[in-house]
Order: C-alpha cells, then sequence, then structure tokens
C-alpha cells in the first residue's frame, strides 16, 4: 500500500459537487521517472498514477513523452540500447524499473497494443495461441476454450470463429487491431497499455474499440495513448496532458476537458497550440 | 482587451472567424434590443403611436439573429467538437441570445402597449416609467460591455444592481395601485402601466441572467451567492385591507 493508492481511492467531484470521476485504487505509478534517449531528456520528473480497472488517457502534441511513459510501463524499451530510465515506476507497490524484477513476469502483467496492427503470419487461431504456449501448458480443449475466450473478449469472435484456421493477415485493419488485443487478454495481464490503437482505422472499427475499451475496464487495468482528443474524452476516466516531457495536468477526464485548471492544458485542448 | 480572454489564436484560423462571427450576432443582437428600448420608452413619453408601431414591427430583426445564433451554435458544435473555454463561449453565447431575443420582445410589448395608452388621456405616471426602463437599459447595456470584455466582475457589478430596478418596480407598483384606488377612471390606464412595468422589471432579469452567463463564460463556475430580490410585490396586500 503507497500513499499513491489512496490518492484516487476517493471519487473526485467537479465543480458542481457531482462525483467526475469513480474511485479506483492505483494499479500503476510512475515516481520521479526520468528518461534519456542516448542523451536527450525525454520525460522529467513525472510523477502519475494509473487507477485499476479504470481507462487512463495520455495525451499531448507529438514528441510530449506520452508513448516513452507507455513505453516504460512494460520496459519494452529496455531492447533498445543508450536508453535510460530514471525513479520508481510501481505495479502493485514494486519497482518494476529495478533489475531484479523478472521481465518475463512483468509482460504477462502488462499487455500491450500498437498504432499498428501486426498480426504474425499464421492462422487467426495461432495468433493467440502463440503466447500462451510460452507461459503455459494447455491440453487441446483448455487451448481451444481459452482462444475462444480470448476472442470473444476482443469482439472478434463472431466474426473469425468459422475462419481460425485461415491466416490473420487476411483479416480487415479493423479486426486486426481487434485480435492484437484478443492477443494482449489471451495472456490474463492485469494492465493493457494501448498506444494509439485506432489512429490506422475508420470510424467504425474505431467505434468498435472503443466499445471494446468501455468493456474491457471491468477487468483490466488500461492506460491508452491517443492524439484524438476526442477519443480520449469519450473513453477515458482520468486524463494527463504531456507537454515537452513534463506532466502538465492530470484529473478527472470531465474535469480537464470541461474547465482544465492550466493554460497550457486549455490551449492544446481547444487548439489553440503554437 | 480583457486579460480573462483567451490570449492565442486556434491553429485553424476559420474556427476564429465563426467564434468571432458567433460573438458578433450577439453584440448586434444586444444593440438593437438596446435601441428598441430606448424608442419604446420615447413612444410613451411622446405619446407617438407611429413610433411605437415602429417598434414592434422591428423586433423581427432581432428574431431572425436569434436564429442565426442557433443555426451557428448546431454548426460550431457539430463540427469543431468545442472545448473548455471554446464550448463555454459557445454554451453562453446560445443562452445570451435567447435572454436578448426575449429583452427585445418585452420592449415590444411596452410599444404596443403605449398604443392603447395613447387613446385615453394622459396618466401623471407614465413618466416614472421612463425612470424604470432608464435603470433596465443601463443594466441591459452594462452586462452587453462585459459579454464584449469578457468581464466578469463588471458583470458581477450589474448582476447586483438588478435589485435597485426591483425596487423601483415595487415603488411604482404601490403608487399605481394608490391612483386606481383614488379613481376608476384611472384602472384602464394603469393597468397597461403596471403590464409595461412589469416587462421592464422582467428585463432586468433577464439582463442578470445575462451577468450569470458572462460570469459562466469567464470562470467555468457559477456565480455562487444568492440574489437578493428586491420585488415584494408578490407578496403586497392593498392598503387597507380588512385582514
Amino acid at each position: 500500500m503507497t500513499d499513491a493508492r489512496l490518492a484516487i481511492a476517493t471519487p473526485i467531484v467537479g465543480a458542481t459537487g457531482r462525483e467526475v470521476a469513480p474511485a479506483g485504487a492505483t494499479k500503476m505509478a510512475a515516481r520521479n521517472l526520468n528518461f534519456f534517449y542516448n542523451g536527450f531528456h525525454a520525460l522529467k520528473d513525472v510523477n502519475f498514477n494509473i487507477a485499476e480497472k479504470r481507462v487512463t488517457a495520455l495525451i499531448g502534441p507529438s514528441g510530449c513523452g506520452k508513448s516513452t511513459l507507455l513505453r516504460i510501463f512494460n520496459r519494452i524499451y529496455s531492447i533498445y540500447p543508450k536508453l535510460e530510465a530514471k525513479g520508481e515506476v510501481l505495479l502493485d507497490g514494486e519497482n518494476i524499473l529495478d533489475p531484479k524484477y523478472p521481465l518475463n513476469r512483468l509482460r504477462s502483467k502488462v499487455g500491450m497494443v500498437f498504432q499498428k496492427p501486426v498480426p504474425f503470419p499464421m492462422s487467426i487461431y495461432d495468433n493467440i495461441a502463440y503466447a500462451i504456449r510460452h507461459y503455459e501448458k494447455l491440453s487441446r480443449a483448455e487451448m481451444d476454450a481459452r482462444v475462444e475466450l480470448a476472442l470473444t473478449q476482443g469482439a472478434l469472435w463472431g466474426e473469425v470463429k468459422d475462419k481460425l484456421k485461415q491466416s490473420a493477415l487476411g483479416l480487415s485493419g479493423g479486426q486486426q487491431q481487434r485480435l492484437c488485443i484478443a492477443r494482449a487478454i489471451a495472456l490474463r495481464p492485469e494492465v493493457i497499455l494501448l498506444d494509439e490503437p485506432t489512429s490506422a482505422l475508420d470510424p467504425i472499427a474505431t467505434g468498435k474499440i472503443e466499445q471494446l475499451i468501455s468493456e474491457l475496464k471491468d477487468h483490466y487495468t488500461i492506460a491508452i495513448v491517443t492524439h484524438n482528443m476526442q477519443q480520449a474524452a469519450r473513453c477515458s476516466d482520468f486524463t494527463a496532458f504531456m507537454y515537452l516531457g513534463e506532466l502538465v495536468e492530470f484529473g478527472a477526464t470531465e474535469t480537464l476537458f470541461t474547465k482544465p485548471t492550466k493554460k497550457q492544458t486549455e490551449d492544446y485542448i481547444t487548439g489553440r497550440f503554437g | 482587451m480583457n486579460a480573462n480572454a483567451p490570449t492565442s489564436e486556434h491553429i485553424v484560423k476559420s474556427y476564429d472567424e465563426e467564434l468571432n462571427r458567433l460573438t458578433g450576432e450577439i453584440q448586434r443582437m444586444g444593440e438593437i434590443a438596446l435601441a428598441q428600448l430606448d424608442a419604446a420608452i420615447d413612444a410613451v413619453l411622446e405619446r407617438d403611436s407611429d413610433s411605437a408601431r415602429k417598434v414592434v414591427q422591428s423586433d423581427a430583426a432581432i428574431d431572425t439573429l436569434e436564429h442565426d445564433v442557433s443555426h451557428d451554435v448546431v454548426r460550431l458544435l457539430a463540427l469543431r467538437q468545442p472545448m473548455a473555454r471554446d464550448l463555454r463561449e459557445i454554451l453562453a453565447a446560445l443562452r445570451i441570445a435567447a435572454d436578448i431575443e426575449r429583452i427585445g420582445d418585452y420592449a415590444a410589448n411596452v410599444a404596443k402597449r403605449s398604443i392603447v395608452l395613447n387613446q385615453s388621456a394622459p396618466v401623471q405616471l407614465a413618466y416614472a416609467l421612463p425612470r424604470l426602463a432608464r435603470l433596465a437599459e443601463n443594466l441591459v447595456r452594462e452586462v452587453l460591455a462585459a459579454y464584449r470584455d469578457n468581464d466578469a466582475d463588471r458583470a458581477l457589478d450589474a448582476w447586483t444592481r438588478d435589485e435597485e430596478l426591483d425596487e423601483q418596480y415595487t415603488g411604482l407598483f404601490r403608487e399605481l395601485l394608490t391612483y386606481m384606488m383614488e379613481d376608476p377612471r384611472n384602472i384602464t390606464p394603469c393597468t397597461h402601466l403596471l403590464f409595461m412595468a412589469k416587462n421592464l422589471e422582467r428585463i432586468g432579469d433577464h439582463a442578470t441572467n445575462i451577468a450569470e452567463n458572462v460570469y459562466f463564460l469567464v470562470h467555468g463556475a457559477h456565480i455562487a451567492q444568492v440574489r437578493r430580490k428586491g420585488d415584494t410585490t408578490s407578496s403586497l396586500l392593498p392598503v387597507d385591507d380588512p385582514r
């Protein structure tokens, strides 16, 4: 139990006295987080909470550090040399940046979906089963059930149940993205990180992903990076606005989009940024 | 320009143009409403039924502008998906337009009744009406200036001054009652005057609505204090009521 857990443990109440964001314990938190790309200071003293079983959106102009922040949350940066994170990122109170924190455990708890859907060049079934086989030994029937559950939770089952053996590359962009979300869900993670998951999709496919997000938050903690402010406003409970590597403002989504407290936030969300 | 006004422009210039057009329409509506009120009071003072008829006819211009505002608001909401200050600006425009439209209606009502009033002998009290009208007019002028300059303090100041108008109205109400009791022949003109006074008092209420919207537009919060009401006519009994 950290102090951060208390921070959003009570509902956030807006100016009118009505609740604008539900309560939630802190699932992940950044503490004095700094990040360097080959010496370039990309994140500056970021302190930030992600509430459990809520959707937290990260917004900000290109290069503000929002994707960098998301990528630190599952240490994906560590595959590149010369990248360095200082400070702490806590998952259930444990520092995942500690080299002793097993990467395998982290990746099974924190799933990630990228901007461009990247299905493996194999069948729809195997796309889901591939990662599960890495972690668990399941019987054929058990695996079938897991694949069906993941595809159902990914809101794709109805569309693919008759062609599970076909190549995933034959799916539409929106279906491929839902497949990637289903693939992340299949490992039963606790946190799902979405890095601009709909920026390559049409409005209908985008709507399906947003609906999926609202269903998934009953079971998972979700953080989403998006360039689409309306999307952040529609799907998230909390929003963080970042600029030039700093966290400018964090708050309940309703408050941030109707009455932000910082001028930089106001300028950005009203389209006045120079 | 007031310090509370947004300092920078939108990246998309046409968005600024559309917002400016909207606020311009509100300003124009306000100017017409003030001119209408002025003309209506002159018509009462001069007993000029022709001018009064012109005021009644000109009310349509305000209604047309209100439709333009509604249209532009719907357009802006649908196409620009405004946020934060922009959203408040657009909502305030819609509400303020509705208030100005009502102010125009009341001015036209005053003019319409003055035509009837002119058909009977002049009543002394008709001259007390302009005092009430000037107060109402000043309030409207103040809140429109506060809107133009994004000046919440000025709006708040005007908002508290509506009480003065309410008190004047209550005074006039009592005087008219006295006149009517003195001579039943006064009842018809005094009743018309009473309605006209009530119209002017209502204009003050709409001015305070505008002030509230200006305050909301600037601060994103509602005026917290509850306004003291100076209009007590609703609880007034006849002077020699036996109860």
